[in-house]
């Protein structure tokens, strides 16, 4: 395991080591988190890179990952603990068999730590070898009121409490991160215990970044012209804008097709890679892409004669 | 400024984030004691340099959503650095206070800012004097009530509008509810609850295992309304903003939203509980009212910045317009077409329905209509009433939106 960064110059350090691309604004939001030792919350449309931090968390600091992935009627015992009911029931059989039945004595025998089933959030709370693992708690909008609640202990306190058997807390408190994509609001109380922080989308210097250092093989004049492209689609009128992911899929895809730059008929060929609605590919099919694809070429010619001269 | 960090221990530092937060807190961020105390341990975690990091370090404290941003924005550079800025700002209240009546500044952030940081009386003494309310029987006695139920809203006396408010303000609506994953006790239930049969079989200490059981939980759908305050509809919208606000009270996962010729979100003023302080805050908050109509537009916008933020978990859309579009009627059916795909359930509130001979032949009543699931009037406290108690239930041909399309 490496030490926790001790200034934000090491924490964005760190990130971009991992591949990780971070704004000066990521970075100290980061570094406090890892400081303070607060969960961190990351808010943003999808495929910006949430989820991400966490992955690249983990592997920078050389801790588990453990990750919950919400959905709704998410509950506790397919996210914190179960009881093994089975062996329960076997326990309860013997002691009849062999008829040293003491009801008291039963009932801590049953509910003990053996018979218990953990989960991703009570397995956070362990941490072998005094390395504490890093928690994602993913798409926390998808799932309900119910279980944000229930999370209120966990996050402030680190710590579980299990009915039948006291309160779990952490030795040493998990790194825990987690994202919402926002399709509701996640009720404050929530909010208060962790350091907020909306993720946006890279401006075109930071994503091209993000592609050399991701995609480091597609030919650098396909990357300027691909970012440049994808940063228009932004500005403009889409149902759901291309996030960095899908940026970096369709450098992928572009790549895999042996393009070296970006033509209409390949950008029609591909457009299912960057949009996902309908709609939005059949509004940038043909002459809009073209259009775009003139403009991007003409500014980027425009900044290689002026960058000459 | 700039090496904020260096001087922790001189405590200047500590009084100045206490008053930032109350500065945010006096502008409408609920910024509690709490933030304040972890805002000064982050402000000397002691790596702060730049005045940047000092900036996303607040603001990843006393920031919690993303529209506060830009009001934290504005304080910051007020407040942390520029004196030039805090003089203008000065000047500015200054002027308003001297002027009766200013004109609004372009920013709204900006104008919630200087009202937090300078006591403006102007803001104090905007409440509205309410006369003393009339006493009336909101129950209403039988023979008036059956000529007033059915009366059409618009046709209604001032005495009149002020009964049927309070007859409204009694509708609730029919729950309408969805089976959820999780799970409750029940007797009767479907399903084995081990962990409680577990747990009781003890209590006899193992001899007799009865099987306890339980059921799946249900809860209500959210409801998004969008309802039109055009000129054309205005007199039907005050009254179903009655009835909004009756139920936007009464239940959970409600969002209500008002549009002319923009879209504005009135949930949060809506939630007031008295009911003319309310409405009149849906009514400084809107700035449309009476005017045009772009339904087509405003749908866009909602398709675009809302939909995938209330529509989720199988909402139901209630949309309150005659439908009567003056512009491009395309883009209304595209709309439509993608609104229907991401709502559970479109019911459509006409109050031209109140006209007998009424007919769907305008282009953008056409253009709407194959994509609502349900077609009713809302011109009188009958439909009002018809519609809290029989929506969600199968209304079969009553409402069909069908019926309408067929004869032109």
């Amino acid at each position: 395991m490496s030490a926790v960064p001790k200034s934000i110059d090491e924490t964005a350090a760190l990130l971009k080591a991992n591949g990780y691309v971070a704004g000066r604004d990521l970075a100290t939001v980061v570094f406090l988190a890892l400081k303070m030792r607060r969960p961190l919350f990351l808010e943003g449309e999808a495929g910006v890179g949430k989820t991400e931090i966490a992955k690249v968390l983990a592997e920078g600091l050389g801790r588990r990952l453990i990750r919950l992935q919400c959905y709704e009627g998410l509950d506790i015992s397919s996210a914190v603990y179960e009881w093994n009911y089975a062996a329960q029931m076997i326990e309860i059989r013997l002691a009849e068999a062999s008829g040293e039945l003491d009801r008291k004595r039963m009932g801590q025998d049953i509910f003990a730590e053996r018979f218990l089933i953990k989960r991703a959030l009570l397995q956070a709370l362990e941490a072998p070898d005094g390395i504490a693992p890093v928690l994602l708690i993913d798409e926390i909008d998808r799932t309900d009121e119910a279980f944000e609640a229930y999370l209120l202990e966990l996050l402030s306190d680190y710590q579980v409490t299990i009915p039948e058997l006291g309160t779990v807390k952490a030795a040493e408190p998990p790194i825990v991160v987690i994202t919402s994509n926002r399709t509701r609001e996640v009720h404050d109380a929530l909010k208060r215990r962790c350091l907020y922080h909306w993720v946006g989308y890279p401006d075109a210097k930071r994503e091209l970044e993000i592609v050399k250092t991701k995609r480091p093989e597609a030919p650098a004049a396909l990357a300027k012209e691909v970012v440049a492209f994808v940063q228009s689609l932004r500005g403009g009128d889409l149902f759901k804008a291309p996030g960095v992911a899908e940026t970096l899929d369709w450098v992928s895809a572009l790549h895999e097709l042996d393009s070296v730059t970006l033509d209409p008929q390949t950008v029609n060929d591909t457009l299912g890679v960057l949009l996902k609605y309908q709609d939005d590919i059949v509004r940038m099919e043909g002459s809009e892409a073209k259009r775009i694809l003139d403009q991007i070429k003409d500014e980027i010619r425009t900044a290689a004669t002026t960058r000459v001269s | 400024m700039t090496r904020v960090a260096d001087q922790p221990s001189s405590g200047k530092l500590a009084a100045n984030i206490m008053h930032f937060a109350r500065v945010l807190r006096g502008a409408g961020l609920p910024v509690g004691p709490a933030s304040v105390l972890d805002a000064l341990d982050a402000a000397q975690s002691g790596s702060l340099r730049t005045r940047e990091e000092f900036y996303w370090t607040l603001h990843a404290i006393l920031v919690k959503r993303r529209e506060h941003k830009e009001i934290f924005d504005q304080a910051f550079h007020v407040f942390w650095k520029k004196p030039k800025m805090l003089e203008q700002l000065m000047q500015l209240m200054f002027q308003q206070i001297t002027r009766s009546a200013g004109d609004t500044p372009k920013d709204p952030g900006f104008r919630r800012l200087a009202e937090a940081m300078f006591d403006n009386p102007e803001t104090q003494s905007r409440r509205q004097e309410k006369p003393e309310a009339l006493e009336l029987d909101a129950a209403l006695t039988a023979s008036a009530s059956d000529i007033l139920r059915a009366k059409d809203f618009e046709q209604m006396t001032l005495m009149e509008q002020m009964q049927a408010k309070k007859a409204i303000a009694l509708l609730r609506l029919q729950r309408r509810e969805t089976r959820t994953r999780r799970f409750q006790p029940n007797l009767a239930g479907d399903h084995i609850d081990m962990r409680r049969t577990l747990r009781q079989s003890l209590r006899s200490g193992g001899d007799m295992i009865s099987l306890a059981r339980r059921e799946p939980q249900t809860r209500e759908r959210p409801l998004v309304v969008l309802c039109d305050i055009s000129g054309s509809c205005s007199n039907y919208s005050r009254m179903f903003l009655h009835f909004l606000h009756g139920l936007v009270n009464d239940r959970h996962g409600m969002t209500v939203f008002l549009f002319g010729t923009r879209l504005t979100n009135v949930t949060r003023e809506l939630q007031h509980l008295d009911v003319d302080e309310a409405i009149a805050k849906v009514s400084a908050a809107v700035k449309d009212w009476s005017g045009g109509t772009r339904i087509g537009a405003t749908l866009k916008e909602f398709n675009y910045r809302w939909a995938r933020r209330v529509l989720t978990q199988g909402a139901d859309v209630l949309l309150m317009t005659d439908g009567l579009e003056r512009e491009d009627t395309v883009q209304l059916a595209t709309e439509m077409q993608r609104l229907r795909r991401s709502a559970k359930q479109i019911v459509w509130l006409n109050p031209l329905l109140r006209f007998d001979r009424f007919e769907a032949r305008a282009a953008g009543i056409r253009a709407m209509m194959p994509y609502v699931d349900e077609f009713r009037p809302v011109h009188s406290l009958d439909s009002l009433a018809d519609l809290a108690q029989t929506l969600g239930a199968r209304t079969g041909a009553a409402h069909d939106p069908r019926k309408w399309m067929g004869g032109v």
